[in-house]
């Protein structure tokens, strides 16, 4: 046994490795025999030029089994996302894991318990929050900007983000130019596009709409997104029992297809496009007509679909560590655990979910600080027990011998930080004496203090002068452009 | 006549849909009380099934098929209620859809479905509907109740826009509006001057049965 060895625990799978590959040649045999629909001819002709089979009456376009494999082929294995100083941050491949809040809420949950519809300034707090969080890698356009015009909406969050923190961020644009305002903002930071290219720094959502259907929006940013060679994640959101079958299984395929139909396009724009091969796959509730994530067979099919991508050899993503509670409560709390850990033992590069409540619906700062002792929990399980000679500590075991203790041991000082990770406040290990004399603070009340001590002490590294004023004046110069007046520079 | 009733009632509640459409052609045939048939007895078992599925014993799927079968029995009964100088959708006109660059419609289909059961003539427009089809629906019926929906917050404000739309043509007297959709609110719903919001679809039916009544007296908005 080598001194050091991490002994990591395997990377769940849910399935045997013949069933894995059945959902893939299951989702090519649909796509070959019934095909997907694209709304934009553009995209169409790219994929005719790629040997798809096109009816451009109906716009769907087949896919021959070797049109997906030259694809796969072409799509990279890894992608390395670099901060906005320009320095490597996250490594997307193999079983590495990363957390980001979970993304695109349209309310926020006050400290009160309100939720509200969300705003800019919300934003800014949640990446400057982000920002100082440990165990939360990367940033994300968490909430709408519900006060900013819908025109330019998309770039004034990856504004505010930018703004706010250094952390790469995996955002979206909901708009059919929305890649273009976008791209204008990420080439501010990085000086010019071949940098940003070299220098990946946010990843763009696009989501399929299930059944086997792109719309024009989506179709658009994918082009865009693969000409500009920005990172593109493609998400399906099927709903098992409303969009897609409600057997698991019959959804993973679903997934699965939409997610190849999506990386053929973007490889046939471009070859070698940086794909994420993501999704965020629901249930439909038979009694409310609601798209629940967290039931545990959302998260059945979200680790399933993802192992078909890890399989495939791609980054992946999926959503865990969110939760479908209205306020954060303690199914808030074993909801986002539950979804955090399985996705994190099944080794999906981006997890998005922290401080997200309600169906992908409210964010909340009191849970997103929580959610980060979860992720903390998730990625100390994840490092697995060291196995080398000095962490056996056989040595030391006979030196005490039968009956004494470890605590003043040179060994216990070289190894305790380094073994047992310390929670923040969020999480109590005090006794009952103290916890009362503390003020018997229960975890949210504990959880708000913790937002608060940091939004009032945490300063993210400053933007370079000139940095900010690019970025500044390229986000008027966007707001300009769509007629847009009102828009704060914050 | 009293076995028919019952068959209509209980076949949507169960889902029966070979009980359901013989007792529809035997009333037609018998020549029964067909407006009392679609209301007694189709119309008593979707509001069965309504409440069934509010106390959480019945669900969605279930739903649908009843109402399925009471939409291919109301096919059989219609014709000769017409002919018999009758009319259904009693409660009035409902204009149904997406709003323009929204393709999300599986609520709208929920929420046409549970009001052509409760008793409105629905147009479903179908999803991703501009603001002149819209217009023009309302238009060739002279007035009613519109319903809206938008799943994204970049397509909500097309609702506005059709409200716009519907003001420039002087149809806004004539015309309750309604909003749906999962970022849609009461404070939304108020700023672009629609006459109310749903959360989901039983909401939708109650409201919009009160909007009828309002538009039955004539209260001007």
């Amino acid at each position: 046994m080598s001194v050091g060895r991490m002994s990591l625990p395997i990377p769940l799978r849910m399935l045997p490795g013949e069933d894995i590959h059945e959902f893939k040649a299951k989702a090519m045999e649909i796509l070959a025999e019934t095909g997907v629909f694209y709304e934009t001819p553009e995209a169409l002709e790219a994929l005719e030029a790629y040997g798809c089979t096109v009816d451009h009456q109906q716009r769907v376009a087949l896919f021959p089994a070797e049109a997906i494999e030259k694809a796969l082929a072409t799509a990279p294995k890894a992608i390395t996302l670099y901060d906005r100083e320009g320095n490597p941050h996250a490594f997307l491949e193999g079983n590495n894991v990363y957390f980001d809040p979970g993304s695109s809420a349209v309310h926020f949950l006050n400290s009160d318990g309100l939720a509200v519809d969300s705003s800019g300034e919300d934003l800014a707090n949640i990446a400057r929050l982000t920002d100082a969080l440990e165990n939360i890698a990367l940033q994300s356009t968490a909430v709408v900007a519900g006060e900013v015009a819908k025109e330019v909406g998309d770039s004034y969050r990856l504004y505010t983000v930018l703004k706010n923190s250094t952390k790469p961020i995996i955002s979206g644009a909901f708009t059919v130019n929305g890649i273009e305002d976008i791209k204008e903002l990420l080439v501010a930071v990085r000086g010019s596009l071949e940098e940003l290219r070299a220098k990946p720094l946010a990843v763009m959502d696009v989501c399929p709409f299930s059944p086997l259907r792109w719309t024009n929006v989506a179709c658009k940013n994918i082009m865009d997104l693969a000409r500009y060679g920005i990172p593109v994640e493609f998400l399906p959101m099927p709903m098992a029992g409303a969009s897609t079958p409600v057997t698991l299984a019959g959804t993973v395929i679903c997934h699965v297809a939409e997610n190849l139909s999506g990386l053929t396009l973007a490889q046939a724009v471009t070859p070698g496009a940086p794909v994420v091969w993501g999704g965020g796959p629901m249930v439909f509730d038979m009694r409310y007509g609601t798209t629940p994530m967290c039931a545990m067979e959302a998260m059945l099919m979200a680790t399933t679909a993802a192992q078909v991508g890890k399989v495939l050899g791609l980054p992946t993503h999926t959503h865990g560590c969110l939760s479908d509670s209205k306020v954060v409560d303690v199914q808030a709390g074993l909801e986002s655990a539950m979804g955090a850990l399985l996705a994190g033992m099944t080794g999906v590069n981006v997890i998005s979910g922290p401080g997200m409540l309600d169906f992908v619906g409210t964010q909340s700062l009191e849970k997103l600080v929580i959610d980060n002792e979860i992720c903390g929990m998730v990625l100390r399980y994840l490092k697995g027990i060291e196995t080398g000679e000095d962490a056996m500590a056989v040595d030391v075991i006979k030196g005490i011998g039968p009956g004494g203790d470890f605590l003043n041991t040179a060994h216990t000082r070289r190894w305790f930080r380094k073994e047992v990770a310390i929670p923040g406040l969020p999480i109590d290990r005090q006794d009952r004496r103290a916890w009362y004399e503390a003020g018997s603070m229960k975890a949210l009340v504990r959880a708000n203090r913790h937002v608060q001590q940091i939004l009032s002490s945490h300063k993210p590294r400053p933007l370079d002068r000139g940095v900010e004023r690019a970025l500044d004046n390229t986000m008027k110069q966007v707001a300009r452009r769509h007629g847009v007046t009102y828009l704060p520079l914050r | 006549m009293r076995d028919v009733l019952r068959s209509l009632k209980e076949g949507v509640v169960q889902g029966d849909q070979e009980r359901v459409l013989k007792a529809a052609r035997t009333a037609v045939e018998r020549r029964l009380d067909l407006p009392l048939m679609a209301s007694q007895g189709l119309g008593a078992g979707m509001e069965d099934v309504g409440k069934r599925w509010n106390r959480g014993e019945m669900f969605l799927p279930e739903v649908m098929l009843s109402a399925q079968i009471f939409k291919e029995a109301m096919a059989i009964l219609e014709p000769a209620i017409r002919a018999g100088g009758k009319t259904v959708g009693a409660l009035g006109d409902f204009v149904i859809g997406t709003v323009s660059g929204d393709l999300h419609d599986l609520g709208k289909n929920l929420v046409a479905v549970m009001l052509e059961t409760t008793g409105f003539r629905v147009h479903d427009l179908g999803r991703d509907v501009s603001a002149e089809d819209f217009v023009n629906a309302l238009k060739n019926l002279g007035g009613g109740i519109l319903g809206m929906s938008a799943l994204l917050t970049t397509t909500m404000i097309e609702q506005k826009n059709v409200i716009h739309a519907i003001i420039e043509t002087g149809l806004r007297a004539k015309t309750r509006i309604m909003v749906g959709g999962a970022p849609v609110s009461i404070a939304w719903a108020e700023e672009i001057g629609a006459d109310a919001y749903a959360a989901n679809a039983h909401q939708a039916v109650s409201i919009a049965k009160g909007l009828a009544r309002d538009m039955r007296g004539g209260v001007p908005r």
